[in-house]
């Protein structure tokens, strides 16, 4: 295998540090970045958010989860300088019933997916499309737990949103 | 990934003809992350209001470019007049990815084959000319109809396959002014140019997806086998739309998803079932025109069978489509 005819060339930065002002929590936070810094990079290392945890970076697992204008996203797929002028949630500012019904429901181990979880339930909760413990499974199927805690994952978003729970 | 400059598009001339576009970040954000899209500046087109709106249109419903998944699946005129483009949308990535995700970005994701993503494996998509290793290599979630011998990728859209069936449009606006593509030429296969995934010309933005008047409203179904039973690509997936008369098919449409560079339908297995009963050997009869001539490879051969399978499944739970489980699963 010629590994030179399959490395491509890659342009040398053209993009320069901007100025932003993201909206996090219900305040203002100006950073200088570069426009390829993701959301969950700006996050944890420009901002010291650092609930909002790094899984995979690649979409893949859901720990990155965060509420952009109220609706659960992936910080690790978007960049820092698309969301100027959208509202960020991160888990430092959730206070949520979900929070206490995960410490009940014993809905962890190590602890690393949690703020996903819980960004993604309440999100899940607002979206309010998720009815049956079915539904509830395949709307939450973006956050991986790699401890296996997801029964009681969805027992504890069973307890918060009530009904059927079969 | 490179660094990049970075330009928020605020009208339609300040973005055609250029590249590269970035709409949810979904697919474009990723491959970047693996070296394998370089782009050296991204035009992000998300501040285009025109192209966010779902509105009816005389002879149906336009789909705006820029509105999210999400937002597609749970309008209430998808849901109400083509809840099949619902459940097929719904069966695809995460909700988080869905609500990011656009109708425009999801037609241009890109393949999922294993060896597209490692940048040492020869790949003729990624570099042309430099092999494949799909072939005699690891394949059993690559293709089995409509491959060449440079190419036998998968195109992993779910959403796509519904609006295969559904005969929709794909509205573009370039430096030559606008086109229209129906869906069955806007996704192309592989051929001797496997680097080229649909027939979008550099510069072009889509705009719009159509959806013509015929929804399908009483008797669809979107089934899609995969893996895991939520949050994996599909092995095979299949969109049903059955209009009938009593237990006689007016007509039908069978799209398949998971089998081929492009969503894959058979006009002529179409027509077999137009007049013929909702029996299960019609269904396979069907199945059968659907799948002559495909070809397996040393892991995928069971597709084939497969997807037989599921589209007699997918057409009998069409019948009644309240035995559809969430995630587009087969009914119990
Ligand atoms: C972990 C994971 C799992 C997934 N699972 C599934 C699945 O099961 N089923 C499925 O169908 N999909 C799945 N996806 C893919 C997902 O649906 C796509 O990534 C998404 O639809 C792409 O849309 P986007 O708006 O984010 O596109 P972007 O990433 O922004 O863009 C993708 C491409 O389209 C171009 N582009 C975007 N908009 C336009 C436009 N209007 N006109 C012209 N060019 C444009 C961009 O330049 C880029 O080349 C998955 C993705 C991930 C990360
Ligand atoms: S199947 Fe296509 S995408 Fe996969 S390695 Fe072969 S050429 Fe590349
Ligand atoms: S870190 Fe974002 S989805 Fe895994
Ligand atoms: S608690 Fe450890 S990954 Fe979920």
């Amino acid at each position: 295998m010629h590994t030179e005819t399959l490395t491509q060339t890659y342009p040398v930065t053209t993009g320069t540090l901007r100025e932003i002002t993201l909206r996090i929590n219900g305040e203002e936070r100006r950073l200088s970045v570069l426009p390829y810094v993701s959301l969950l990079d700006a996050l944890r290392e420009y901002l010291d958010l650092t609930g909002t945890k790094k899984g995979c970076d690649h979409g893949q697992c859901g720990a990155c989860t965060v509420l952009c204008d109220g609706k659960r996203i992936i910080s690790c797929l978007t960049l820092a300088v698309m969301k100027e002028g959208a509202e960020i949630t991160t888990i430092e500012g959730i206070d949520h019933p979900i929070q206490q019904a995960f410490i009940d429901h014993d809905a962890f181990q190590c602890g690393y997916c949690t703020p996903g979880q819980i960004c993604s339930a309440v999100g899940m909760l607002q979206e309010g499309k998720a009815k049956s413990r079915d539904e509830v499974k395949d709307q939450m199927s973006g956050n991986l737990c790699r401890c296996g805690a997801n029964q009681q994952i969805i027992d504890a978003i069973m307890d918060v949103k009530g009904g059927e729970n079969e | 990934m490179n660094n990049f400059s970075y330009q928020r598009a605020a009208t339609l001339s300040d973005v055609v003809g250029k590249s590269t576009f970035v709409a949810g970040g979904t697919n474009l954000l990723d491959l970047m992350k693996y070296n394998l899209s370089n782009a050296d500046t991204l035009i992000d087109v998300n501040a285009l209001t025109d192209f966010h709106a779902i509105e009816e249109v005389p002879d149906g419903l336009r789909l705006g470019s820029l509105a999210t998944n999400a937002d597609t699946a749970y309008d209430s005129l998808v849901e109400n007049r083509y809840p099949l483009l619902s459940k097929a949308i719904l069966a695809g990535a995460s909700a988080q990815i869905r609500n990011m995700a656009t109708n425009g970005g999801n037609l241009l994701q890109r393949t999922r084959c294993y060896y597209f993503y490692d940048a040492h494996a020869p790949c003729n998509k990624r570099v042309p000319g430099s092999g494949c290793s799909a072939i005699k290599g690891y394949n059993r979630n690559m293709a089995i109809l409509g491959t060449s011998d440079q190419c036998i990728a998968v195109y992993p859209s779910d959403m796509s396959v519904a609006l295969s069936a559904l005969d929709a449009v794909v509205n573009v606006s370039g430096l030559n002014g606008e086109r229209s593509i129906a869906f069955e030429d806007f996704h192309r296969l592989p051929g001797d140019t496997p680097e080229i995934d649909n027939n979008l010309q550099p510069g072009e933005l889509i705009t719009s997806i159509d959806l013509p008047e015929k929804t399908f409203t009483k008797n669809y179904s979107y089934l899609k086998l995969r893996d895991r039973s939520s949050y994996a690509f599909a092995l095979i997936s299949v969109a049903s739309a059955l209009e009938l008369e009593g237990d006689t098919i007016q007509e039908a449409r069978i799209a398949l998803g998971g089998v081929a560079h492009k969503p894959w339908r058979v006009k002529e297995a179409e027509q077999y079932l137009t007049g013929k009963k909702t029996d299960r050997q019609n269904f396979a009869a069907a199945a059968d025109i659907i799948l002559q001539g495909a070809v397996g490879f040393e892991h995928n051969a069971f597709k084939i069978e497969l997807a037989k399978r599921a589209i007699i499944r997918n057409c009998i739970m069409a019948l009644d489509p309240s035995t559809q489980l969430p995630g587009a699963q087969p009914s119990a």
